[in-house]
């Protein structure tokens, strides 16, 4: 056997005892991406091998802590493919505006840019003061980040520049509180938004949402996963309601594509089927 | 070596490197038999490099998607503000795991992972940039036993790059973009002798 056979041995066995001790299961996820972050995991701890960090994660919850964080992507901008925010604003705020209530899923949502970009356009569309956000991930450390809406006030400018493309209709720094380095997101923005710890893997659906953004999560799971997840939406979804995925994602694979039509190809928004 | 190996190529770049990769991609065969993957430095919103460089020569030309069966008579771009990786079932994987190098898609992604799925039966190369990214994947390529190729520094537009894979992973051949074609061209030849002769 040669050593890479060896280490996906070790790298197997390192996510059952994930899964078994902390119940965060990576099995169906993308592997080359897992394999890179086990490596580099691997290489900051110091040992030699991955099997080395077994008894440590079984025994040491910091460390878990640490790999399910490492192994849960947590990269996100605001306004991030300013496009597909522009074509929301233009295809399902319309619909959105329809209802006397809406409730919108927002499914892994890491530190929660997407979410306030999400909300700064209901705002914009009239559309915020009768709507529920959910918005979920399963990395604990993300969320609080999110619910804190804190962010770098570097980043800003990139964002700024994000949200004009976008077809954003006032001055950006309206939706934020510039102190030291940080922008703080107005409270208004925060107050339908409802953070909650959801995994994707193993929970369920939510009941009657309007409209799914699960933007740049797909990539990372397996067929498999991606199937599961894909059926969980369906079932959340009213019907009429939206699924926006990544740019770079699709359902089209899936069994349950047969109950959606594509709205934005390119976008890749679909409606569920009334 | 056993030339008539290979599976496939791997080619990193940075926008240093368009005019290198232009030739090649205009002066590989219709027939050329092996599937090539790109991982080129852009600018995370221009348009994708696969469009930029659709028209030029007889090879399909696109964007990697994910889960997409990689298959010889194409070239997959990483798409930008994407990893572009590769599974050990020769399939394609995105990510958008954080900037390797300031670059996303990172040389280095690709060719680490490229080196884990095909081992000795793939082809590294890397084309002019800015930048140490690629420097590190192609060492595994190395590692594992499949060919490195680097362009001659002194002919690349930026040569940061290629010095840089050059002094980490001491590559088999450092040629000027035109041999590294004709090398290209003459393994892969080989390589159609002999599956006919073996056939
Ligand atoms: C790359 S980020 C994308 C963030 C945001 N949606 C965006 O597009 O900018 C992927 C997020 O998915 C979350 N995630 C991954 N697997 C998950 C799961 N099984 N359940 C819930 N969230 C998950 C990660 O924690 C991470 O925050």
């Amino acid at each position: 056997m040669n050593p890479e056979e060896i280490e996906k041995i070790e790298l197997d066995l390192f996510l059952d005892a994930l899964n078994w001790r902390y119940g965060y299961d990576f099995r169906n996820y993308a592997r080359a991406s897992v394999r890179r972050r086990a490596r580099q995991i691997l290489a900051k701890s110091g040992m030699k091998h991955l099997s080395d960090l077994i008894p440590k994660l079984l025994h040491d919850e910091q460390f878990a802590v640490h790999a399910i964080n490492e192994f849960s992507i947590t990269v996100t901008e605001m306004f991030r493919d300013p496009t597909f925010f522009k074509t929301v604003r233009q295809t399902i705020a319309p619909y959105l505006k329809t209802y006397p209530f809406i409730k919108i899923w927002v499914a892994g949502c890491a530190t929660g840019e997407e979410v306030y970009s999400l909300a700064v356009l209901l705002q914009e569309e009239g559309l915020y003061d009768r709507v529920k956000i959910y918005a979920t991930d399963f990395n604990t450390d993300a969320l609080k980040k999110a619910v804190d809406g804190i962010y770098a006030l570097k980043d800003i400018q990139l964002y700024t520049g994000n949200y004009q493309k976008a077809g954003g209709r006032q001055a950006f720094s309206d939706y934020f509180l510039a102190e030291y380095n940080s922008a703080i997101i107005d409270q208004a923005l925060k107050s339908n938004i409802f953070f909650a710890n959801h995994n994707l893997v193993t929970d369920g659906a939510f009941h009657e949402v309007q409209a799914i953004f699960c933007r740049n999560v797909f990539i990372y799971f397996d067929r498999s996963l991606q199937n599961r997840v894909a059926k969980v939406f369906a079932e959340s979804l009213t019907h009429g309601g939206f699924l926006c995925l990544g740019s770079k994602e699709s359902i089209e694979f899936s069994p349950v594509f047969d109950q959606f039509k594509v709205i934005d190809a390119g976008q890749r928004i679909y409606q569920k089927k009334v | 070596m056993n030339m008539s190996a290979f599976q496939a190529v791997v080619i990193g770049a940075s926008a240093g490197g368009t005019t290198a990769l232009q030739k090649i991609l205009a002066m590989l065969p219709g027939n050329f038999p092996l599937p090539v993957i790109v991982a080129q430095h852009v600018h995370p919103h221009q348009e994708s490099a696969a469009r930029i460089y659709k028209d030029i020569g007889l090879l399909k030309i696109k964007d990697g998607d994910e889960k997409e069966a990689i298959q010889p008579g194409f070239v997959y771009f990483a798409p930008p503000n994407y990893h572009l990786l590769i599974e050990n079932d020769h399939t394609l994987s995105l990510s958008i795991d954080p900037k390797v190098h300031y670059a996303r898609p990172s040389v280095d992604v690709l060719f680490e992972s490229a080196a884990d799925a095909y081992r000795a039966a793939l082809i590294g190369i890397i084309l002019g940039g800015a930048n140490q990214d690629g420097a590190m994947g192609l060492l595994r390529v190395g590692q594992y036993g499949g060919l490195t190729i680097v362009q001659y520094p002194g002919e690349a537009e930026v040569c940061f790059m290629p010095r840089a894979a050059i002094e980490t992973a001491n590559p088999q051949y450092v040629l000027p973009v035109k041999k590294i074609i004709s090398l290209l061209i003459e393994i892969t030849t080989q390589h159609l002798d002999e599956a006919a002769h073996a056939r």
